[in-house]
């Protein structure tokens, strides 16, 4: 657990096409894999030269993202969050 | 007597259903609009689309059951399957096109199942055209919240030792759940354990068949 690298998802609500769910939003995760990359669907969705980022699944305890209302804190939320999503983060409970 | 108004029946005794015959949408007919245009344009032809349609028709769950039983008998093959998903699937002529496919695998203490919140991304290379429940804002709302509620209704009481793992499959990836072998099918051929493995076994609101029910 300690080798975890937890990354904070961006708590913004931009306008427009984005794949970065808003329930995960704010939310702190570790990184499960790093995938990519792929390019930045905010821009391909517009028809945009998309930028090619890295693509990171991040996985989320319950009781991170629902806390008290988790049905059970220790199940696990993975997602697919491009990396300008992401900003490095401490982990959200002691290890 | 029983079939007395015969205005309203059919031969059969039965009344007659309705017609569903209602006028086209706002989409469907844009749908159509922007076909034609591309077919006289000559971006593409009748006959390539037709093609497109049978191809998405002829896939079916029966592809992933035959990656999911030969992950269950061939260890190479699995441990490839686990690493490369994508590779692995095409190797066996089940192109996931420009997606990437993860094989997700169940054991004693880990369940996996799917969801695609944000729309309804489906593994269709393996499992063809997604069911209509999973595309409902019931269940992509409700799988990230109560998985364990949602999987009892689908008829699946996990022990409080296995951990469930949910997979909202945001973006890039497609995922397919390899469900845990059923005990008691050590001696069987890949063809027959193929039967066992069902369509939501392989998203993860369902396990496989065991024996006795096949």
């Amino acid at each position: 657990m300690s080798d975890r690298q937890y990354m904070r998802v961006r708590a913004d609500m931009p306008p427009g096409h984005v794949r970065t769910p808003s329930y995960l939003r704010g939310k702190i995760g570790w990184v499960e894999r790093t995938l990519g990359p792929f390019p930045n669907p905010e821009q391909l969705a517009y028809g945009l030269n998309a930028q090619a980022l890295p693509l990171l699944r991040v996985r989320f305890s319950m009781a991170e993202v629902w806390g008290e209302a988790s049905e059970n804190p220790a199940d696990t939320i993975d997602a697919e969050i491009y990396s300008h999503w992401l900003e490095p983060a401490e982990a959200p409970h002691a290890p | 007597m029983p079939h007395d108004h015969h205005d309203h029946l059919s031969p059969s005794g039965h009344p007659y259903r309705p017609d569903d015959d209602h006028p086209l949408t706002y989409w469907q007919q844009m749908e159509i609009a922007v076909r034609e245009l591309l077919i006289e344009k000559g971006v593409t032809t009748a006959a390539a689309i037709n093609a497109q349609i049978e191809a998405m028709d002829a896939r079916s769950p029966a592809h992933g059951a035959a990656v999911v039983a030969r992950a269950w008998t061939d260890p190479d093959f699995r441990a490839a399957l686990l690493e490369d998903a994508s590779a692995a699937t095409r190797g066996m002529g089940f192109d996931i096109g420009p997606m990437r496919l993860i094989a997700l695998e169940n054991t004693e203490h880990i369940h996996n199942i799917v969801v695609c919140t944000l729309c309804s991304c489906y593994p269709r290379n393996l499992l063809g055209l997604p069911p209509d429940w999973y595309k409902s804002r019931a269940y992509r709302s409700r799988t990230v919240k109560e998985p364990r509620k949602v999987l009892a209704e689908f008829g699946v009481t996990l022990p409080d030792t296995t951990t469930v793992h949910v997979h909202d499959s945001t973006a890039d990836m497609r995922y397919v759940v390899i469900p845990q072998r059923p005990a008691g099918t050590d001696e069987w051929h890949v063809d027959d354990l193929a039967k066992l493995v069902t369509r939501d076994s392989m998203i993860g609101t369902g396990l496989a068949k065991s024996p006795d029910a096949a």
